[in-house]
């Protein structure tokens, strides 16, 4: 009989990724209600280690598949180990994050185990035994409560929605599955992953946004949101016009055709705020939208509004936010 | 080379959701329905391979009747010819029930290059081309944002975005690949295009024509209801010059709003 909750562990590099330990506390809000415990999963090379860090957070038992082969993603070798995983772990229940890796590895395996999967979730929560996910669709435009009928459930969290579980004084029981990975198996190779030096945290996990449109004028002018992202250890994004407009990179869109953002606080600097921009945004915490056009959509959806002219306003924001956060 | 691409319909990226007050559904009356942003990038690229290495681009598309309307898009950019896979049983079909379906009608298609967008825009799932990979046990591929086919068409080299950076694959063909944002522009339907297209072959395929039966059919994810998101307040406009409007934002953020 199927039961407990196993939660993938994302690892790059030996790393733990955040998206693992706001899963292990999604697990923890199931685990009572689903029964059973909570468990987790670790692909990679070398990576055993992390099972202590993933007993201090909440998991009860570490399933670990090692190998060569697994020493860097892909797609067929990581569906391949967690599917051997599952199998042997036998979960009622799996939960993902809904990052670059689980976007592209949790569907293989639903399908490899004929399991159901919700993606891009933003609650869980169980009723009557079942997981009931709440996940939005047409990029927030709308929400929908989704079950899944019969067998595995599996769902994809969206990260940055939980806060990432704690450590406790916890510890594993490690379990070693022999995943069978032959590297000669595997027809998507990464050959090199390319990583772009930034001081500025990622887009789809940063607290902070700084995003600029049309108003912006330029490439050159993005400076101008670059230094107040700074002081504020905020990312940048941009709008769908602005990215069309080539003053910025398509990997910064924010909106229904780029990334779906929830930080604490969005600063939308001359942005107009298309209803497809409000839908990746309008999760946001605090909302400001610095304008010149006060008929702008933006201000329907911001809880502090200036209207006028970007140029002139942020920069000196730039200089009163260093001088607050130097007191 | 042939080249399949997989394709939807979605309402438009400008179009407002409507959930029905019953919370059964999503009310679609006065949506504009194109192809599916993400699918464009797909099709732009299968073009562009059948170009340089000759063969067939074949457009697959399962929903209902509307969808031919997109595929006519699809077909005036320079795909050959569609499959339509319409059926009344696979009206509300979840991920792995399409990605079972279509899988059955590209089984006899024969493609070298599978080719579908990132994620459609309605439900934002992102799983039905990699079940579809997996079904037909062949290597994936997703959100490719760069593309170069080998010259004797084996074998490809793709890269796509991760979080602080790029995944570079080398991938042997077969494979099943989604595209995103970047990987080309699509080009528009020539006026010449939009004719030919409308004499170009569109073949409609039902549920028993995929060759998978109505219980291997069966939906595992049911939605149980629709909700609109929770509407937010529009709150203070800050008066004053720069200097004054400046200053205050900082402190509200600091002080009220406690996010900085």
């Amino acid at each position: 009989m199927p039961e407990g909750v196993l939660v993938f562990a994302e690892q790059r590099e030996g790393n733990m990724r955040k998206s693992s330990l706001e899963g292990l506390n999604v697990a923890a809000k199931l685990v009572g209600d689903v029964g059973g415990s909570v468990s987790a999963a670790v692909i990679g090379k070398g990576v055993a280690g992390l099972a202590e860090k993933l007993g201090k957070c909440g998991a009860s038992k570490v399933f670990v598949a090692e190998g060569d082969a697994l020493e860097v993603y892909s797609p067929e070798g990581y569906a391949k180990a967690l599917e051997a995983i599952i199998k042997q772990a036998d979960p009622a229940v799996v939960v993902g994050g809904c990052t670059g890796m689980g976007r592209d590895l949790l569907p293989r395996v639903a399908a490899k185990l004929g399991a159901g999967l919700v993606s891009d979730c933003t609650e869980l929560s169980v009723d009557g035994g079942k997981v009931v996910a709440k996940k939005p669709t047409f990029s927030g435009k709308a929400l929908v409560e989704a079950v899944i009928s019969d067998g595995l459930q599996m769902f994809s969290v969206r990260p940055n929605i939980y806060p990432a579980a704690e450590e406790g004084d916890g510890s594993a029981e490690v379990v070693n599955v022999d995943a069978g990975v032959d590297a000669g198996s595997i027809r998507a190779v990464v050959k090199e992953i390319e990583k772009v030096v930034s001081s500025r945290p990622e887009l789809t996990e940063a607290g902070i946004i700084v995003s600029g449109g049309r108003g912006m004028k330029s490439k050159e002018n993005f400076s101008v949101i670059e230094a107040l992202a700074d002081a504020l250890g905020a990312a940048v994004g941009a709008s769908r016009a602005a990215v069309d407009s080539d003053y910025a990179e398509e990997s910064i869109q924010v909106g229904q055709t780029g990334k779906v953002v929830n930080p604490t606080l969005y600063i939308a600097c001359g942005i107009s705020g298309a209803i497809q921009h409000l839908a990746g945004m309008r999760t946001s915490k605090v909302i400001v939208a610095i304008n010149k056009d006060p008929e702008a959509p933006i201000f329907q959806v911001a809880d502090y509004g200036i209207v006028d002219d970007l140029f002139k306003v942020v920069p000196l924001l730039t200089e009163e936010v260093k001088k607050l956060l130097a007191e | 080379m042939n080249i399949v691409v997989c394709m939807k319909q979605t309402p438009d990226t400008e179009a407002k959701i409507v959930v029905n007050p019953d919370a059964s559904g999503i009310n679609f009356d006065g949506v504009k329905f194109v192809m599916n942003p993400y699918d464009e990038y797909a099709v732009e690229q299968a073009i562009q391979l059948k170009e340089k290495f000759k063969g067939e681009a074949i457009v697959v598309c399962m929903g209902p009747k509307r969808s031919v309307e997109a595929m006519r898009t699809a077909l005036a950019m320079g795909m050959d010819k569609g499959v339509h896979i319409d059926d009344p049983a696979l009206e509300n079909a979840d991920a792995i029930t399409t990605a079972k379906v279509l899988a059955g009608v590209l089984k006899d298609l024969n493609a070298d290059v599978i080719l579908g967008g990132k994620q459609a825009i309605d439900f934002d799932q992102g799983q039905v081309m990699s079940c579809v990979a997996e079904i037909m046990d062949l290597p994936q591929v997703s959100n490719i944002s760069f593309m170069e086919m080998g010259d004797d068409g084996k074998s490809c080299n793709v890269s796509r975005r991760i979080e602080g950076g790029t995944e570079k694959y080398e991938v042997s063909l077969p494979a099943v690949m989604t595209c995103e944002k970047g990987l080309n522009e699509p080009r528009y339907a020539s006026l010449p295009g939009i004719m030919k297209a409308k004499k170009k072959e569109i073949k409609d395929v039902d549920l028993a024509g995929s060759g998978v039966s109505a219980d291997d059919a069966k939906n595992k994810t049911t939605i149980n209801k629709y909700m609109s998101p929770p509407e937010r307040q529009a709150g203070k406009i800050l008066e004053g010059e720069a200097e004054e409007t400046a200053a205050e934002l900082a402190k509200l953020l600091r002080e009220e709003a406690k996010a900085i």
